[in-house]
């Protein structure tokens, strides 16, 4: 918790890294919240991230349902930007190291 | 009002004075406290001379606040408070763009308000904002009533974020138009 994740990917030798580390992807999460529309929703995903309307309704239904969604993944960098338009949009979204 | 329409290229309403007043108001209060929000921040020489502020690093104490600016990362704080800084700027501009938007094309008075497709967009975001920060006032819940007894202090306002669901939700169909974002 007190060490950047930027740091700790910078300094560590990958040699002694643990394994696997450097391959697992970040995570776009997006969690249910009690306001925002289910049609709203399904919008935005489809708007930012060229989702067909059946894959963003996929999508809705898991965060509705399931109470959370992995919308993106990728590089911490994109990742990062993907969690920053989810918030434009004033979606609950967090972003998080692949299990 | 009876909701929004696409016509000629335009998605358009019509709002009543009062409704007009009702949505001026509570797009401006959102505006104002995001502004504090920034005014709170201390400026230092470099940001002076560079122009460029950074966000602060934690999280709004405030409850409305904390919902339209999110942390980025649920368990690290550090993370979290870094990327806040980073961004927080910009999200706080967009969301001031988008309310500037709607102030500029609700007439103050009512009557018929015309939007572009950009415009309308800019619309759905500002509602949007002013029903999150409604909903963490009211607590708004996902099997809220549709009416709260006339003695629960939260009623009227419960009335006005409906009606902001049904308004948001119709602009929604306009723009989506056949396609179909709604469920």
């Amino acid at each position: 918790m007190t060490t950047p994740v930027e740091l700790e990917q910078t300094q560590v030798d990958p040699a002694v890294d643990e394994v696997g580390t450097e391959d697992r992807p970040w995570l776009t999460i997006v969690w249910n919240d009690p306001v925002n529309l289910i049609s709203y929703v399904t919008y935005v995903f489809q708007k930012l991230f060229g989702y067909s309307r059946d894959e963003a309704t996929k999508l809705m239904l898991d965060v509705h349902h399931k109470g959370r969604a992995v919308v993106t993944r990728g590089s911490r960098d994109k990742v990062e930007i993907d969690v920053a338009k989810l918030h434009g949009a004033g979606l609950w979204a967090t972003m998080q190291r692949d299990a | 009002m009876n909701g929004w329409r696409r016509r000629g290229g335009l998605v358009v309403a019509a709002l009543s004075e009062r409704e007009a007043g009702l949505l001026r108001g509570l797009v401006g209060q959102v505006r104002d406290m995001l502004a504090a929000r920034v005014a709170a921040i201390p400026q230092d020489e470099l940001s002076e001379l560079t122009g460029i502020t950074a966000g602060p690093t934690t999280a709004p104490a405030d409850r409305v606040l904390a919902r339209l600016l999110p942390d980025f990362h649920r368990e690290d704080a550090t993370l979290s408070g870094g990327l806040r800084a980073l961004h927080e700027p910009e999200l706080v501009a967009i969301k001031d763009e988008v309310a500037g938007i709607v102030l500029d094309t609700c007439p103050v008075r009512g009557g018929r308000v015309r939007l572009s497709d950009e415009q309308a967009q800019a619309w759905l975001s500002a509602l949007n904002d002013v029903r999150l920060a409604l909903g963490a006032v009211l607590e708004v819940t996902e099997d809220m009533p549709d009416e709260l007894p006339p003695e629960d202090p939260r009623a009227t306002h419960l009335a006005v974020y409906h009606w902001l669901t049904w308004v948001q939700e119709s602009l929604i169909q306009a723009l989506a138009g056949a396609e179909g974002a709604g469920t």
